[in-house]
């Protein structure tokens, strides 16, 4: 008799475990909550075990959101690449772009800085304007999703902050590119 | 982090580097009509150094308009009253000679004593006498440079002036301001972010410069003489950028994106007061105000590449100042108004090329393939500017004419965005 009762009642807590742990993206359950005790089995009744209800507390701190350092979530995704003397926005970063419309448009409190990059040829002031203009369009990609002009500011770099300083095609590509930053990371 | 902290932590150090390596300075070409000229030992020079003659004779060598000629010491020493016998010097086919002494005087003091001979002519061009302190025979040995180069030359000597900086090491940067021979650099900022575009006040009391140290290009004004922390001068949302003062260093061009794209406005130098000063769906960077207050001139690519233009400092119509080729950028006149250098793209090398403003002839004045950055000599002889040497950021020098050529780099660092200051005030 023993041993069902164990068996029922450990079903019964990864039932509630279960439960616990189906939570929609808006109503995540801060980590805490599952450190709970176990409530003991009855001794000798046959009566079931209630399960526990965990109420949920939303995040209202975009900076805790555990999606933006999550790799295997878009909006870990920082980086939108450019072509040569361009500012267009590729097809491939279209989806990482509303990903982050998406969120900004969640956390109403959330604020974006867009960093802009360039390769390293050419006047250096001349590149921070290049800069701008890429991290413009994200920019306005972004508002042109849904997210107020207000949270986000794009600024340039340049070509002051190079991910690599090789004179090669495949370096100068790489610091083609928009950064984006959330507060707490600026 | 929050950026406040960090701009907290951004230190400022008014440190002198004498222990540590300073620029070094190669000239790599010379030029026509080299003036022969010989730097007699001054007569107790050893007691005050660096030895006087060797730092005028460095000067002087460093301009490219003189061949400085051996001089053999002379028993007893020459000094600026000494009877020369001038024949002897033509017999060395000098053209000129100083000769000069140095002499302990009251209070731990020295006078400095030089003469300046047209040797052809026998005849004094005069001297110059002064009282110092121990350190001050550098600065004193420049001010006898300048006044021999002016007059055998005509022209007004830039041995007592000078020159800004950028300096990378490693992940550290910093602003650094040295002599025009590269001795003497300090660190007016040092930071783990980027820095540049750091540009003079008229009166070399200033600099405005670009800083990265809140995540962002933001424009700061610091007085040479204040070892307090800088704070923000041009702040706005977006990008802050390209400084460049007035004449009368009472505004700052510069360049905002706080209203969209990258557009040129005019600030009090104390940041307060933006104007608009172009519209254009482009972007308009790189102002540089003409010397008569008049124009300034700027980079904008409205047209579909990056060209130089011009507008009426109180603001007008803009004017197209480069027609050839698709790359011309970074322009900046000349102090007399006359020239105007500017970067040029060619088959895809970056180099020094200079407009003739009245004929609009132009002439590229360097060979190198990563050109950037010029910036005129006050007496608008030679143009400093940057470049690459060995995968390392060096600084270079050409004379106007593209004669003289010189080469200036620190070892294990990235130099980069010179500016060359003012004659200091007397």
């Amino acid at each position: 008799m023993t041993r069902i009762l164990h068996a029922v009642a450990a079903a019964a807590l990864a039932a509630t475990f279960l439960a616990a742990c189906q939570s929609t993206p808006d109503e995540q359950a801060p980590a805490e909550v599952e450190e709970r005790k176990p409530t003991p089995p009855a001794p000798t009744t046959t009566k079931p075990i209630p399960p526990t209800v965990i109420p949920a507390t939303p995040i209202t701190d975009p900076s805790k959101d555990p999606r933006l350092k999550d790799p295997a979530n878009v909006l870990s995704k920082r980086s939108v690449f450019f072509d040569f003397d361009s500012d267009a926005i590729r097809a491939e970063f279209v989806p990482l772009i509303e990903a982050h419309a998406g969120f900004l448009r969640q956390y109403k409190n959330a604020k974006m800085l867009i960093q802009g990059n360039t390769d390293d040829r050419g006047s250096r002031e001349y590149n921070l304007g290049l800069g701008q203009r890429r991290a413009d369009a994200v920019k306005r990609r972004l508002v042109l999703l849904g997210a107020t002009e207000a949270q986000i500011e794009s600024v340039s770099l340049g070509e002051e902050k190079p991910v690599c300083t090789q004179q090669t095609e495949e370096c100068w590509a790489r610091n083609r590119r928009a950064d984006i930053l959330y507060g707490g990371e600026f | 982090m929050t950026r406040t902290l960090r701009a907290v932590l951004a230190t400022l150090a008014l440190v002198a580097d004498h222990a540590q390596a300073q620029l070094a300075i190669e000239i790599t070409g010379g030029g026509g009509n080299q003036i022969p000229i010989a730097i007699a030992q001054f007569a107790g020079e050893a007691q005050l150094p660096p030895a006087i003659s060797d730092v005028v004779e460095a000067d002087l060598a460093r301009s490219g308009r003189f061949k400085t000629l051996y001089s053999p010491a002379q028993n007893p020493p020459l000094t600026e009253a000494s009877t020369v016998d001038l024949g002897a010097w033509r017999s060395r086919n000098a053209d000129a000679l100083v000769v000069g002494g140095v002499y302990p005087a009251a209070g731990g003091r020295y006078e400095v004593r030089f003469r300046l001979y047209d040797v052809p002519k026998q005849a004094s061009l005069g001297g110059l006498s002064f009282t110092i302190t121990r350190d001050q025979a550098r600065a004193t040995a420049h001010r006898i440079a300048d006044f021999v180069y002016e007059k055998l030359t005509g022209d007004k000597g830039v041995f007592s002036t000078r020159i800004a900086y950028v300096e990378k090491r490693g992940p550290q940067f910093r602003l650094m301001v040295a002599d025009a021979d590269g001795e003497n650099a300090q660190a007016m900022l040092t930071s783990n972010e980027p820095i540049m575009s750091p540009a003079w006040s008229p009166d070399g009391s200033r600099l405005a410069y670009v800083s990265f140290q809140q995540k962002k290009p933001i424009i700061y004004v610091q007085r040479l003489a204040d070892a307090r922390q800088p704070v923000p001068t041009v702040n706005f949302r977006g990008s802050n950028s390209a400084p460049a003062w007035s004449p009368d260093g009472r505004s700052l061009a510069v360049a905002l994106s706080r209203d969209g794209g990258t557009q040129l406005f005019l600030v009090g130098a104390d940041g307060a007061g933006a104007r608009r000063l172009t519209s254009s769906g482009g972007i308009d960077t790189e102002p540089a105000f003409s010397p008569d207050g008049q124009w300034i001139y700027f980079t904008s690519d409205r047209g579909g590449s990056p060209q130089i233009y011009r507008v009426a400092a109180g603001g007008g119509d803009v004017q197209r100042v480069t027609f050839s080729g698709d790359y011309n950028v970074s322009p900046r006149p000349s102090p007399d108004g006359k020239t105007l250098a500017y970067i040029a793209r060619n088959a895809g090398r970056y180099q020094v090329a200079a407009m003739d403003l009245g004929t609009r002839q132009t002439q590229v004045l360097t060979d190198g393939a990563r050109d950037e950055s010029p910036s005129f000599a006050p007496n608008g002889k030679m143009i400093l500017y940057a470049t690459d040497a060995g995968g390392r950021g060096v600084l270079a020098a050409t004379s106007s004419d593209g004669r003289v050529k010189q080469r200036l780099s620190m070892p294990a660092a990235d130099v980069r965005e010179p500016a060359w200051g003012p004659y200091p005030a007397n």
